[in-house]
Parts: structure tokens; C-alpha cells; sequence
């Protein structure tokens, strides 16, 4: 060890020598590979083991499971999309290529998300002559999780960009922002390359490039899927109610009957083939099971909530997770998704509410977006509510707008805006219990 | 009307090295010292010079903004230095103490036949007072003040502190003579408050005439802090005056005996000890008899105090004035590779109340922690950590976060007022972003100070 400290010493820029601006970046490679000589100089005199790399270090940790397991489940998906496996049923065949394919398409993400953004981070270290902060160890991680695995590596490099430079950067830095730069990445290439970006030709890696697509493989993820549904379930009511405004006019204009007849018959056979197409996509629906193991399409790490489960049992058994965070997030989701359930009005609505929170982005946004400490609400009340509104939401904006298949980003990034609001009140009523306090003394 | 209190939050940090419950005598040298430094927001007016011989209680200095606020010395000898820090500021006045003391004679009173004012001018010209602190702001308590109640905590919960019912076994008389004194000071209740997850010492529990609260929990339950918000809170406008058990002996003491003796038993801890034991002394001596051939090799911190709030000082340095403990830890001024001892490695060793080390599989391993910081300095990141160890009706980080942009409404109304540095001393341990809170809380009590009371 000894050696390596005196290499890296070697390479220490002097302070006031023609290197002293590149001073952060040396600082920032010595502190990964050593704890500083600092000691305590003011107040206690001993510190607890654990610091911000530390902290860091076990999220990562934490999303080890999700990493593998998406690049196995990109491999797969790219072998359905091509014809050279089943979609389901036999999952574990081919595992060698699968994985294998899986590695050459993910692990360039990661290099592109953690080399981009940390290029990014030293910028402004030094620029600003500060040290280099640890978020972005997690972000850079954080962000090929969530996007498809088919994402263009320019189009990740320029939303890496913005997320740390517009997301974090302006603010302040690791700490400072408002808005979660993971999300703030998705973000900008869900509203910046949309054709890129969402539809039936990004969830399967290379599915855009095959020509005949095979039997029953859409290329769309079970939520795009059933977000078609809503709108032949609402094509079908209004054609169900013209049949009924037609059979009216019928006994009221005889005369006209085989007109109004041709009419419904017409109507009728839209219905029925309306139909037809929703069967269709309901029966696409991966099962519970197969959503649960996380064998569906979708974005990279986000699909296996074991996966997931593993790192919240590493986020909450280190004590890095707020389990407040993740259990009101979940309870938002599932009173939504039952809420809507009793509801229904379309197959959507109608999923399964635990089927609901299985599928998509929620139960990875609940272990790893909604617990980022810094966007969340930071009191303990505060958490609840904060979780609880943003499961809510995030159910809501998935199953009730037309636009978007999926609301949890949306939900979350909105929430994360909300979240010193929800503090200011919660605060506001500590400071009325005091000022009360005095009250009732000198009444 | 005696209050049970019993709090959930907080944390015991398990170190090595506590005190064998035994008391030695030992010779001190003769180098003694009074360090200003001891007394926050003092401004030392000397009245002594190198060279003047004193008695023990003799005056040494006063505060240049509260002349009746004297300082005497522990010893009878001759001044022998004013040791002065950067802009003069004095730091140490050194004495050089004779082999017999002699003391200035204050005459035993009887604090039962008093009047209160007689009792309070009593403590002002014998240089008792500095023993009386208040809060807010948790410096040395104004004469002209009301105070409300008058807080007196019968244990120190912190790590490795002295166990208060051992020091005060016998000391039954001074003790109560103590209590009689400051009853005088206020108009409202003296509350002593006792630790109800030990048995107290009948010193403790025979006290009259005051109101014996009990409390239940981890450090910072014998904090005397944590004790007033949770028996009677401090509004805006309201005072309350504290004093330490040891120092309501050591004024019953001098009220009985007439004379200004300062002798008190302190606790030699800390890993770094290769004998930890409690030793009779007297404030401002200095600690390296206690410290000769009885320490590990290797660099060491000498605290005077705890691990938390206490002084740094030098091996030969002087024991503080409030100081019940000396405590020795290690150096942690090497670097460490992160593989093996650094933010990579398992932790088998490392403390944490995350359990982001696998040392919290072993819940009662004493621990052996040094004054490395344990990273660098960042931004607030992790919330939720400081409530988990400080036991208010306060957001800590939220009142942190107010001293440090100094914004006097928002300090006011997230509680202020009732805080003391020392009771962020677990959050400044526990805080992943390594900020010196105790620092904080301290500069935002200044602001306090120069700009509201």
C-alpha cells in the first residue's frame, strides 16, 4: 500500500505549481483508493465510518442484481425479436449467446453514462475548484438501468450532459439539486428523441432492423400494449351508444330501418374487430409470474422486480434506503391501482392491482428513484406524504393519460419539485407546536 | 411532581478503554493553568501579571463585559506566564503552584441562613459563578437574569464518561450544601435530573429540595439539554441555568469549608490507556503525571473531556475547567488504502450506525475509534441520519442549515433557543458529510447572542 501512496504522491500537482488547477481530479482518483489523512480539528472528535463513497458504494452494490439481469433479459429479447427463441416458456436456452449479446449491448451504456457524466463532474471540479463529489457514481449507474437498450450511445451522451449540467450542475452540485439527474436524463430523451424513444421499435434490442417480425412479438411492452387498449375500449362505447341512438330512430322512422340497419351492422363489425385487437393485447400481457421474474421487454434494469427486491434488501438492511420512501411510495401505487381497478372502464383500469405495480418502471422507481435523498422530502412525515402523493400520481398519469404508457418518471420528477413544499409544512407545524408552547404558558 | 422520561432516540457509542472504578492519588507537577478559552464568550481582563504570587482563590481575571464575573485561581503560587494566541487573545495564564497551598479564607457560610442575594453575591466574589451556565447560547449565566428552573443532570451518558454516582459516593454533605446554594438562585424548581436505567446513588437519591425527575434512554439522555425539553422546555424570552453534579459538590464544598478548593476526581480513559482509572486532582493541572508510562505507542489525541464535545489538548496540557475526564484515543493522520481499511472494505472494525459495515453484526464490540474524519467535507446529501440520534422536537439539519446562512427568524422558530452545541455532538458524529455541526450550532448561537439577547 505503502507503494501505491507514494506513486500517487508522485503525481500530486503542487499547489502553486503550473498543475495546481488539475489539483480536484488527482484529489478525486487519491480518495478512491485512500482515506485521507484528515482528522478531526473542531467538535467531536471521533466520526462514524461511513461517508458519502461509502454510501454510494452500497446503492451500487445494490443495483449489481438489476445490471446482470438486464443485460441476460436484453439478450433474450433481442433472440425472440430476430426468431431464434421463443418469447416465453423457455427462457434459460441459448444462455451463453444471450448473455453474451446482452453484455456487448449494455456494458457500452455503462461506459458512455459513467464516462460522460464523470468527464462532466471534473469539468466542473475544476472549474470551480472543488472536490469532486460522489453522486454521480450512482447516477452513472442509475441511467442505463432505465433507458432501452437500444438508445442511440450519442443521444445517452447528450442526456448525460444535460442531467448533470442542467439537473445538478447549475445548482450547486451533489446535494444541491432539485430534481433527481436520473430522471432528468430519462427525461430528456423521452421529450427530446420520442420516435426514438418510446412505440414498438426500441424494447426489443435490434427489433427495428427485422423485417418479419414473428408470430405474437410486437416489439411493444406490456404497457404499450395496454395503453392501445383504451382507446378501442372508448372507440367501442361511443360505437355502442350510436347503435343505441340508431335503434331508437329505428322504431321511430320505419321507413328508414334498412339504412339505420346497414348502419349498426357496420358499427357492429368495428365492435367486434375492436375486440378482436383488445383480447389480442390483454392475452400479450406477460403473466404474473414472467412480470415478477422480470422476463418481459422494457428498459434495461427496470423489468425484474427480484431483482429489484434484492437491492431494496440491501438498501434497507444497510439503513441507505428510507423504508418510509419505498413503503408509502408502494401504498400510493396500490391504493391508486385498486381505486382505478373498482372503476374500470377499460382493460388498463382493469389490470390486476398488484399486477399493476409489478409491471414497468414502479417497482424500480420505488426502490431506487423515489429513496434519492436529496429530491425526496428530507422529514420524516414529509417522506410519507411525499411517497404516498407519488405513487399515487405515478399510477395515475400511467393508467389515465392517453399520451405516455408510463407515469412513474413523469410522477416522480414531479413530486421531486413538490418535495420542499412538502417540507415548508410539515416545518411550519414544528414551529407552531413551539409557538403554541408559549402561548398556553403565558395565556 | 417528579417526571419519568423516557426517550427512544439517540446512541451509546461503545469504546474501549473505560475507567476501573477506583480511585488513585498521584503527584501532580506544579504547573497549573487557567485557560480563558475554557469560558465561551469571556473576554479576559487580567488582573494579575507574570511574577505576582497568589493564593487559591485569589482573582485572576474578570470578564471585561460582566466585571463581577471573576476567575480565580485553583492554587496558591506565582503566575508564571500569559501564554497569548494569534491577536493577542490569551489563551493560558500559568502558575506555578507552591508544595503547600494556601488559600484566600471566604469564611464557611451556611446557605440555609442566607439571604439569596448575600448567596449570589457569595458566588460572584468567590468565583464559584463561572460553575453556573445558561441557557440559551449555553455560555456562563448572567447575574441579572431570572432564570425559570435551574437543571442539574445526576449522570453523564456520554462515551466513556465518569460514573458520577462513583465520584459523589461519600460526598453526601457537599452535595446537598451544593443544592441548598443554588436553590437560591431561582424562583422556580432546582430539578435534578437521575438516569433510570441504573440505580443512583443515594447521594443522589436523598437530595431535598428539589424535584427529582428520572430518564430512560441512550446518550444524550444525561444531557442536560435533552432533559429540559423534555421536563420544561425553554420558550423564547425564558433562561435556565444549569450546573454539573461534580460542580454543585465542589460549591457545596467550598461553602462549607471556606475555602476555594478545587480538587475533583476525574476519569482517565480511552483506548490509548494502557491503565484506565479515575485520579484525584484539581482543575487546571496538568495531565501528563496521569499520562507518564501509562499510554500505548503510537500518535494520540489527549482530550480534555469526552469524545464529543471535549478539548483538544497537548500531552502536557492543563485539564479544562469543566472537564470531568481526560480521554486518550488514537491519531487517525495516515492515509488509509479503501480496500482494506478505507470505504471498500467489509468493516468488521469500523463503527457505523448505518449498517453499511458488517460491524453492526457485533452490537456490543467495544470499539476502538480514532480521530480520522472518515472522508472529506460535502454538501448535506443523506437526511433522516440526525434524527435518528437527537432526541428533540426539532428538525437538527433544518436548524443546522439556518445557523449556517444565519438566518435569525428561521434559527428562532426551529428552536434555537433550546439547544446547546453539545447536543448536536451525535449528529456531528453521525453526519455521512462530515460537517462540523457542533461549529455551526455554536456560530449560530453567537449571531444569536450579538444580534437578539
Amino acid at each position: 500500500m505503502k507503494s501505491i501512496e507514494k506513486l500517487m504522491r508522485k503525481f500530486e500537482p503542487d499547489h502553486d505549481g503550473k498543475w495546481a488547477k488539475m489539483h480536484p481530479v488527482w484529489d478525486g482518483f487519491y480518495t478512491i483508493l485512500f482515506t485521507p489523512p484528515l482528522t478531526t480539528q473542531k467538535g467531536a472528535h471521533i466520526r462514524d465510518g461511513v461517508d458519502l463513497k461509502r454510501t454510494m458504494m452500497m446503492v451500487i452494490v445494490a443495483l449489481i442484481p438489476c445490471l446482470l439481469f438486464g443485460m441476460y433479459n436484453t439478450g433474450h429479447w433481442h433472440y425472440v425479436a430476430t426468431g431464434d427463441a421463443p418469447a416465453y416458456g423457455a427462457y434459460f436456452d441459448m444462455f451463453g449467446a444471450k448473455l453474451w449479446f446482452g453484455i456487448l449491448k449494455v456494458l457500452p451504456i455503462v461506459i458512455v453514462s459513467y464516462g460522460v457524466g464523470l468527464g462532466v463532474e471534473f469539468f466542473f471540479a475544476v472549474k470551480d475548484q472543488h472536490s469532486v463529489a460522489e453522486g454521480f457514481l450512482v447516477s452513472g449507474m442509475l441511467i442505463p438501468l432505465i433507458v432501452p437498450a437500444d438508445v442511440p450511445l450519442w443521444m445517452l451522451a447528450v442526456a448525460v450532459i444535460f442531467a448533470v449540467v442542467i439537473g445538478k450542475e447549475v445548482f450547486g452540485g451533489t446535494g444541491m439539486n432539485i430534481v433527481n439527474v436520473a430522471l432528468t436524463a430519462r427525461a430528456f430523451l423521452f421529450f427530446g428523441y420520442p420516435t426514438k424513444m418510446s412505440g414498438n421499435d426500441v424494447w426489443m434490442s435490434g427489433i427495428a432492423n427485422v423485417e418479419n417480425r414473428p408470430d405474437g412479438v410486437s416489439g411493444a411492452t406490456a404497457l404499450g400494449d395496454l395503453a392501445n387498449t383504451v382507446s378501442l375500449s372508448s372507440e367501442n362505447r361511443t360505437a355502442k351508444e350510436s347503435i343505441l341512438s340508431l335503434k331508437e330512430k329505428i322504431t321511430d322512422m320505419p321507413d328508414l330501418a334498412s339504412m339505420f340497419q346497414t348502419k349498426i351492422e357496420g358499427l357492429e363489425k368495428v365492435i367486434a374487430e375492436n375486440e378482436a385487437v383488445i383480447s389480442q393485447k390483454v392475452a400479450a400481457v406477460p403473466s404474473m409470474m414472467d412480470s415478477l421474474m422480470g422476463m418481459i421487454p422494457g428498459s434495461i434494469g427496470e423489468t425484474s422486480v427480484i431483482a429489484i427486491g434484492l437491492g431494496a434488501l440491501i438498501l434497507l438492511g444497510t439503513g441507505i434506503g428510507s423504508w418510509r420512501l419505498m413503503f408509502s411510495f408502494l401504498l400510493g401505487g396500490l391504493v391508486m391501482a385498486f381505486t382505478l381497478n373498482a372503476t374500470a372502464i377499460n382493460p388498463f383500469m382493469g389490470l390486476d392491482p398488484i399486477h399493476q405495480l409489478v409491471l414497468g418502471g414502479f417497482a424500480f422507481g420505488a426502490v431506487f428513484m423515489i429513496t434519492d435523498p436529496v429530491t425526496a422530502a428530507q422529514t420524516n412525515t414529509g417522506k410519507y406524504i411525499y411517497g404516498f402523493l407519488a405513487g399515487l400520481f405515478a399510477i395515475l398519469v400511467r393508467v389515465l393519460n392517453p399520451a405516455f404508457p408510463e407515469g412513474v418518471m413523469m410522477a416522480i420528477l414531479f413530486f421531486n419539485i413538490l418535495a420542499p413544499l412538502i417540507d415548508h409544512y410539515v416545518i411550519q407545524a414544528n414551529v407552531k407546536r413551539r409557538l403554541k408552547r408559549l402561548k398556553t404558558k403565558t395565556a | 411532581m417528579s417526571k419519568t422520561v423516557k426517550i427512544r432516540k439517540g446512541l451509546d457509542i461503545k469504546l474501549k478503554g473505560e475507567a476501573e472504578k477506583v480511585i488513585n492519588a498521584i503527584d501532580l507537577t506544579n504547573n497549573f493553568a487557567i485557560k480563558p478559552t475554557d469560558f465561551h464568550g469571556v473576554m479576559p481582563k487580567m488582573v494579575v501579571k507574570p511574577g505576582d504570587k497568589v493564593s487559591a482563590g485569589d482573582v485572576i481575571f474578570f470578564n471585561k463585559y460582566q466585571e463581577e464575573i471573576k476567575f480565580c485561581s485553583p492554587v496558591s503560587g506565582e503566575i508564571s506566564e500569559i501564554v497569548r494566541g494569534a491577536k493577542r487573545r490569551i489563551l493560558e495564564v500559568r502558575i506555578t503552584a507552591d508544595t503547600e497551598l494556601k488559600y484566600t479564607s471566604l469564611g464557611a457560610k451556611d446557605p440555609n441562613s442566607m439571604s439569596s442575594d448575600d448567596v449570589k453575591s457569595h458566588l460572584l466574589s468567590s468565583g464559584l459563578w463561572p460553575f453556573v451556565k445558561m441557557r440559551p447560547l449555553d455560555v456562563i449565566a448572567n447575574p441579572n437574569d431570572q432564570p425559570k428552573a435551574i437543571f442539574v443532570s445526576a449522570f453523564d451518558s456520554s462515551p466513556l464518561a465518569p460514573d458520577y454516582d462513583f465520584i459523589l459516593h461519600g460526598e453526601k454533605e457537599n452535595f446537598q450544601t451544593g443544592l441548598d446554594v443554588i436553590k437560591h438562585l431561582t424562583s422556580g424548581k432546582v430539578h435534578l435530573t437521575l438516569n433510570n436505567s441504573a440505580s443512583p446513588d443515594e447521594v443522589f437519591k436523598s437530595a431535598t429540595g428539589v424535584q427529582i425527575n428520572h430518564i430512560n434512554g441512550m446518550h444524550p439522555a444525561g444531557n442536560v439539554g435533552t432533559q429540559i425539553h423534555h421536563i420544561d422546555p425553554i420558550n423564547k424570552g425564558e433562561i435556565v441555568w444549569t450546573l454539573n453534579a461534580i460542580d454543585v459538590a465542589i460549591i457545596g464544598k467550598v461553602f462549607k469549608t471556606g475555602r476555594f478548593d478545587m480538587t475533583r476526581v476525574i476519569a482517565i480513559a480511552g483506548s490509548e490507556v494502557k491503565a484506565p482509572k479515575y485520579y484525584k486532582t484539581i482543575i487546571g493541572a496538568q495531565v501528563s503525571p496521569f499520562l507518564k508510562n501509562n499510554l500505548e505507542t503510537g500518535d494520540v489525541r489527549v482530550i480534555s473531556g469526552n469524545v464529543l464535545t471535549g478539548d483538544k489538548i497537548e500531552e502536557d496540557g492543563k485539564l479544562g475547567f469543566y472537564s470531568n475526564q481526560i480521554t486518550v484515543i488514537p491519531e487517525g493522520n495516515n492515509p488509509r488504502f479503501s480496500f482494506t481499511e478505507g470505504w471498500m472494505e467489509p468493516g468488521f472494525k469500523k463503527f457505523s450506525v448505518s449498517r453499511s459495515y458488517f460491524s453492526w453484526l457485533m452490537p456490543n464490540k467495544k470499539h476502538v475509534i480514532d480521530t480520522n474524519s472518515n472522508g472529506e467535507e460535502r454538501a448535506f446529501v443523506v437526511t433522516g441520519e440526525m434524527e435518528k440520534v437527537f432526541p428533540f422536537d426539532i428538525y437538527p439539519m433544518h436548524l443546522t442549515k439556518a445557523c449556517m446562512y444565519n438566518d435569525l427568524d428561521e434559527m428562532e422558530n426551529l428552536g434555537i433557543y433550546e439547544v446547546a452545541p453539545e447536543d448536536f455532538a451525535l449528529c456531528e458524529f453521525v453526519c455521512t458529510s462530515k460537517i462540523n455541526v457542533q461549529s455551526v450550532i455554536r456560530e449560530g448561537l453567537d449571531e444569536v447572542q450579538r444580534e437578539i439577547m
